[in-house]
């Protein structure tokens, strides 16, 4: 279960919206509705997502909401590809969050009993269920992204397939066979005639003709989009104030509104005196949910101001006593028990273990709650008039969120309109199985004959989150005399285990990644790159840790434990980009390591110094990728960097603590993100394998702290075995 | 009572009550929404404006503190038709946003050291440029403000 939501809850990346699979070959009830939906007069709908307008114009409507990964760009980079499209005649939309875009009829049966999640069941439509089927068993071992399903399998065909029946239209008008016909920018081209036929014009034929999805995908060698830096369609408007993301929109009459939520999860409101908010000039409404009290006002300044005059009492569900040392603790005793939830890996490790003449290396790993600390604190606007809720926000997944808020509302999903909005920033937060915020203000909405804003403060978003879970880890392995590793166990607790997403893949003869699953009274959250941070930081510390006791070069040792192959060349090439092993300025070291998650590897190589007060900085970083093709480079450029600079921050400096059940962080102050002067210099190059396309928005993390951690330890001989860095520097 | 002050060279009148963070008025009084609200406490720099040309972050300064004060925000930096700023070209040039939900900040951060600072170093660019990204876009901020000033940037993104 846990399974199918994370491969989709992919933090980096953009979310199913309207569905994945949504080209609806064959599903002529949902291409007639989406083209009711799209086509305007005189334009014709290919496929749902594609609209082609007599004028020329192509219109895509993008089922992802674009978090500024450019995954919009990127999609229509490979429409166009496989269209012929005229790029200056093309322009991308958010798809409605209506059905139409996303059959919602059906995918229940194993869907439902797998994923449990309404937004992605919409998604599905029947006349693909073993389509799906085969793609859901590629999404978890594999990661999704934006680009890899919904272009790789959704626009690239239905790009293909409208370029053919184009192709078959114009054969008909001209009388010449197909095979004599080509396209490009837009046009299908007789060249023994001469004659050329616009998609405009061949758009309301075409339209009648059924798509065919057995079509040809071109050859890279071919690709006049795909593999450019296209600029990024987002981007103007995020540089002048114009852009538009849930926290700024505005209604006339609308109030604002603010939450204060039982600090310890699952606690619920007891009771609450309205009267200190009330008295607040500007304030009109105190509401009582579950476990949360809304104050809604003319402003968010007075509802801020009302929400802090109250002193509600919330229960601690029975939560009261947990803390982080305590989660801890029942790790240890977890394993301390030795019955792992789940086993991964081939060989006989205790025998191994146990062998003469091996030398047996262990160490304990301890990692703290992670928040996505987006920049953009929750905002959800909400109206309900005249039977109809609509809904305004940034969401990971509209639908699920227009499901979510009809739920909350008591009404049918026919009665809410879900309007998306720009997100600043989610990292895998803005999902609304667990974005509290659309049930608040669906709730909210139909107590209010006003247009209403719910604004979470900082402090509420800081300490309110759906975390990546504390976890821990005991790593034993057996060195042979011959330098290599016998033997390799890692007992980790933490509530999923992540072990298909995040693949071990050094050669060592026997290997036990046993999983004790712990679950506290957090919300497991999906935060960018999802398991693979644990995984990443504990094997790559670990391997590091053995390199040091085999006494060899971290490179070199890695390098005797990896086949020939896609890990190896990154490792080579990340370490002569790097220039690993010549000399460094005096104070600074340099730290490796190498994550696949996502279908994608990482290498990463920092040069790091530790300051005075031994805080750590990253001078230098090198990585190299292979996500198998890259669609625009410059965009994924952007992604692995980010990734690289998140992973340091969160290595560095942040942690989220429990204390009685509740979060002991509130905002900026107390959870510490990096900033630019921290920030090193980046150098990112790309492999091209041409394996199968991996994600982006998420595995340029996992490397950079173990990456640091390790070149901490070439500096100063001591190890890092629990994060945040800062911390162990205090200690 | 109201409070005037000029918002990107046009007098206004802020009915506001007098504690309200400017924010909050420039966002919901003046339904300008360039200006983001971030963190409420002046720590991630998203609600950031020039106040009489000092950069300021506005989510911690009182409305009645810029009283017959002259204030930009984001929407002051282009010309009147549009036209950007070599500062928010070069932004495109470098593809510097991501979520883009703290590039307001981001820019009026820079604009305001490069007005001072014409030539900025490294070290100059580390101390003006505050603002939080949890996007990790501050390699090419830290390029995008090399390449406008004319100094060399010492970063490969
Ligand atoms: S909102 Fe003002 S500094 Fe964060
Ligand atoms: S671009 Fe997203 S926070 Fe900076």
């Amino acid at each position: 279960m846990g399974m199918i939501r994370r491969t989709f809850l992919i933090g980096g990346a953009a979310l199913v919206g309207g569905g994945i699979f949504a080209v609806q070959y064959g599903d002529s009830s949902a291409r007639s509705q989406a083209g009711k939906l799209t086509d305007g007069k005189d334009g014709h709908n290919f496929g749902t997502w594609l609209r082609i307008g007599e004028d020329d114009t192509v219109t895509l409507y993008s089922p992802h909401t674009d978090i500024g990964q450019g995954s919009n760009t990127g999609l229509a980079q490979m429409l166009a590809e496989e269209l012929d499209a005229d790029w200056s005649k093309l322009s991308v939309v958010s798809a409605p969050a209506e059905s139409a875009f996303a059959n919602v009829v059906l995918g229940k049966g194993f869907l439902s009993e797998m994923s449990g999640y309404p937004g992605i069941i919409g998604a599905m439509p029947m006349s693909l269920l073993g389509m799906v089927a085969r793609q859901l068993n590629l999404q978890i071992t594999g990661g999704s992204s934006a680009l890899r399903f919904t272009g790789q399998q959704g626009l690239r065909v239905l790009g293909a397939g409208t370029r053919q029946a184009l192709i078959e239209t114009a054969a008909g008008r001209l009388g010449v066979p197909a095979g004599e016909l080509t396209t490009a920018d837009g046009k299908v081209l007789h060249a023994k005639s001469g004659k050329a036929l616009r998609y405009g014009e061949l758009a309301a034929e075409a339209a009648t003709r059924s798509l065919s999805a057995k079509v040809a995908l071109k050859d890279p060698k071919q690709f006049k989009h795909m593999g450019k830096s296209v600029p990024r369609f987002d981007i103007p408007a995020k540089v002048n104030g114009t852009a538009q993301y849930g926290m700024d929109v505005a209604k006339p009459g609308m109030r604002v509104a603010t939450v204060i939520a039982a600090p310890v999860r699952g606690g619920k409101l007891i009771s609450v005196d309205q009267k200190p908010a009330m008295a607040v000039a500007g304030v009109e409404k105190v509401i009582s949910l579950e476990s949360a009290v809304v104050v809604v006002a003319k402003g968010y300044w007075q509802a801020l101001k009302g929400a802090r005059a109250l002193a509600p009492k919330f229960s601690d569900g029975g939560h009261g006593l947990i803390s982080t040392a305590t989660i801890f603790a029942e790790q240890d005793k977890l394993r301390a028990e030795g019955k792992p939830t789940k086993t991964a890996g081939d060989g006989d490790v205790d025998t191994a273990l146990k062998a003469a003449g091996v030398k047996v290396i262990e160490a304990d790993y301890k990692m703290p709650f992670l928040h996505h600390a987006m920049m953009e604190p929750f905002a959800l606007t909400a109206h309900y008039k005249d039977g109809h809720l609509d809904v305004w926000g940034g969401m990971q997944d509209p639908l699920g969120a227009k499901a979510a808020a009809a739920s909350a509302a008591g009404l049918g999903a026919d009665k809410v309109t879900f309007h998306p909005m720009l997100i600043g920033g989610s990292f895998g937060r803005r999902l609304p199985m667990y974005m509290e915020i659309v049930d608040q203000v669906a709730r909210v909405a139909m107590q209010v004959p006003y247009p209403v804003k719910i604004i979470w403060s900082r402090e509420e978003e800081v300490s309110q989150g759906a975390y990546r879970p504390q976890s821990s880890a005991k790593l034993t392995a057996a060195l042979g005399g011959d330098g290599k590793i016998a033997a390799w166990r890692n007992d980790f607790a933490q509530p999923e285990d992540g072990l298909r997403e995040v693949p071990f893949f050094y050669d060592v003869p026997a290997v036990a990644r046993r999983h004790f699953k712990q679950v506290s009274n957090q919300t497991v959250g999906a935060w960018r790159s999802v398991n693979a941070t644990q995984h990443g930081f504990t094997t790559e510390s670990f391997m590091d840790e053995l390199a040091h006791a085999a006494g060899a070069d971290p490179v070199a040792f890695r390098l005797r434990h990896l086949k020939p192959g896609r890990h190896r060349t990154v490792l080579e090439e990340v370490a002569k980009r790097s220039g690993w092993g010549s000399p460094l300025e005096p104070g600074r070291a340099r730290g490796v390591a190498m994550v696949e998650c996502f279908n994608t590897i990482v290498g990463q190589v920092v040069e790091a110094s530790l300051a005075e007060d031994g805080t750590p900085k990253v001078h230098k970083a090198f990585a190299v990728v292979d996500c198998g093709t890259v669609v625009n480079p410059k965009a994924a450029e952007g992604q692995i960097l980010g990734g690289l600079v998140m992973g340091l921050s969160s290595g560095i400096g942040e942690a989220i603590t429990l204390e009685k059940g509740a979060v002991q962080q509130s905002n900026f102050s107390d959870y510490e993100v990096l900033k630019l002067a921290n920030a090193p210099v980046v150098d990112v190059h790309f492999i091209d394998s041409g394996a199968e396309m991996g994600g982006i928005g998420e595995p340029g993390l996992p490397p950079a702290t173990p990456a640091l951690a390790n070149a901490l330890f070439a500096l100063t001989g001591k190890r890092v075995r629990a994060l945040p860095i800062k911390d162990q520097a205090k200690a | 009572m109201a409070i005037v002050a000029k918002v990107n060279g046009k007098p206004v009148s802020f009915e506001a009550e007098p504690d309200t963070p400017l924010l909050w008025a420039i966002r919901e009084e003046l339904g300008m929404t360039g200006t983001k609200f971030g963190c409420g406490i002046a720590a991630c720099g998203a609600c950031s404006v020039h106040i009489d040309g000092e950069i300021t972050r506005s989510c911690s300064v009182p409305v009645s503190d810029v009283a017959g004060k002259s204030i930009t925000t984001i929407e002051g930096l282009a010309a009147a038709d549009g036209t950007l700023t070599a500062l928010q070209q070069a932004w495109i040039e470098h593809q510097v946003p991501q979520c883009g939900y703290c590039q307001s900040g981001q820019i009026m951060a820079a604009a305001a050291l490069l007005a001072k600072t014409p030539k900025p170093s490294d070290a100059d660019i580390d101390a003006a440029m505050t603002n939080i990204c949890r996007c990790g876009t501050y390699p090419r901020i830290r390029a995008a403000i090399h390449s406008v000033a004319g100094t060399s940037p010492a970063t490969a993104a």
